[in-house]
């Protein structure tokens, strides 16, 4: 990206050039983002970029500056002549900022102003991703400065049609979907965050048992496998299986899923009653949890039905995860 | 493979006559829920709604109704242990 070097005009003079291809530096930077790494500083400055040579008749789409965005974006626009105008978002995505409202209403009209986009353009159209409705009222836009604004496809891959095709979208450019492939996409993220959580507590309980002597450490190291297995359960096979488990519920397709977890455990250790009673009444919910945070990464849960499952839920986790530690106690006392 | 959420929890409302037939509603939805009939916005799809709030706040004449928010687990939970609400600390 460099500086628009042209002296008789100076308003598309501000804007920055942008090509569709991407560097060693923007592939390194995609796969840190997928992985969940310095995800809050990965950002492009705000503004309007030329695609191409765009012409004042060329369309203009708008997007969010959290830099994979725009990166995925400009890449799924090879051979165009465009406006992107990119709005401030603080580094996030189209579909969080539009919750927010940061991808909204006030800050187009602020960036369409700020950018003249009535001189550089002659139309009075701009193409807002779909993903962002949910931030913007477009007739509210239209009154305050007069662009019309028109929902792009859900996903990038799709626009090159969507521009040919007059700017229309059917429906299954405007339906939004969670394939097996989408769904890996946001397993690494959320192992990341739940070992996270896990390891600052395993470890140094490992480490501490070492007092004890190295076989009580081993123990210790064994005794915590069972919880990372259940975190993988929930963090990796949950997302895989979604579409097969035969529950709405997240919370109950966890519990499902943790229930053959444990119980798949239990015989392959051989475990004793109460051993059994106490990986079946531990890990179950600890996988239901981590389930109904998935909801989080998903495209279609809702907010009522997220409250609905969190109330009846989370109760029930702990209580089972108590009777769990009263039955791995009656394990200690009893033998078993 | 269609995912489906939690049925019958959803506050998603149209207030069907006073609806211009502008189909703002039916091109925002990401989950199909509308469909325009007779220049009239039908709900075809309620359990498919995601409480997402874009089909309320881009309908001209306001005749949508959704309490609009985030459904993620974490979002609520820390909104809840904040008092301040649903906030989503998952995507930044
Ligand atoms: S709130 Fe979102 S998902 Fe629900 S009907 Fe409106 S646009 Fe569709
Ligand atoms: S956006 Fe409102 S007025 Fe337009 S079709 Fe939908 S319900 Fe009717």
């Amino acid at each position: 990206m460099m500086e628009n070097a042209c002296p008789e005009n100076e308003h598309p003079c501000r804007t920055r050039k942008v090509q569709a291809t991407w560097t060693w530096r923007d592939h390194l930077g995609a796969w840190k983002m997928r992985w969940g790494f310095g995800r809050n500083r990965y950002r492009v400055q705000p503004g309007l970029y030329a695609m191409g040579l765009p012409s004042p008749e060329d369309p203009v789409l708008v997007t969010a500056n959290y830099k994979l965005t725009f990166d995925v974006l400009r890449r799924s626009l090879a051979g165009q002549n465009l406006w992107i105008l990119v709005l401030n978002t603080h580094g996030i995505n189209v579909w969080c900022a539009a919750g927010k409202k940061t991808f909204g209403t006030d800050e187009l009209v602020k960036r369409i102003r700020k950018h003249h986009l009535g001189q550089v353009v002659t139309h009075k159209t701009i193409i807002f991703p779909q993903l962002g409705a949910p931030g913007i009222s477009a007739h509210e836009v239209q009154k305050q400065t007069e662009f019309r604004v028109t929902y792009g496809p859900v996903r990038a891959s799709d626009i090159q049609a969507f521009l040919a095709n007059e700017m229309k979208a059917n429906e299954q450019m405007r339906t939004v979907t969670f394939t097996l492939r989408e769904r890996l996409a946001v397993v690494p993220v959320e192992l990341v965050q739940a070992l996270r959580y896990f390891l600052p507590i395993a470890i140094p309980v490992v480490l501490l048992s070492l007092l004890g002597g190295i076989n009580l450490s081993i123990a210790t190291a064994l005794a915590m496998l069972p919880f990372l297995g259940a975190i993988l359960t929930g963090t990796i096979l949950f997302p895989i299986l979604l579409p097969v488990i035969p529950l709405r519920s997240f919370a109950a397709g966890g519990w499902l899923l943790g229930i053959l977890y444990a119980g798949g455990l239990a015989l392959f250790i051989h475990a004793g009653g109460w051993l059994a009673a106490t990986l079946l009444l531990i890990l179950p919910p600890l996988v239901s949890f981590i389930a109904l945070n998935f909801t989080g990464a998903t495209t279609f849960t809702s907010l009522s039905g997220v409250e609905f499952e969190l109330k009846r839920a989370v109760p029930m986790m702990v209580a089972s995860a108590v009777l769990g530690v009263i039955a791995y106690t009656g394990q200690l006392i009893l033998g078993g | 493979m269609a995912h489906e959420y939690l049925h019958n929890v959803v506050t998603l409302k149209l207030d069907q006559d006073k609806c211009i037939g502008c189909g703002r509603c039916v091109e925002v939805c990401p989950h199909r829920v509308f469909r325009l009939n007779d220049r009239k916005a039908d709900i075809v799809q309620h359990q498919k709604c995601m409480e997402c709030g874009a089909c309320a706040l881009n309908c001209p004449v306001e005749v949508i109704s959704v309490r609009s928010g985030v459904g993620c687990a974490y979002a609520v939970l820390k909104g809840k242990s904040q008092g301040t609400g649903p906030d989503c600390g998952c995507c930044g």
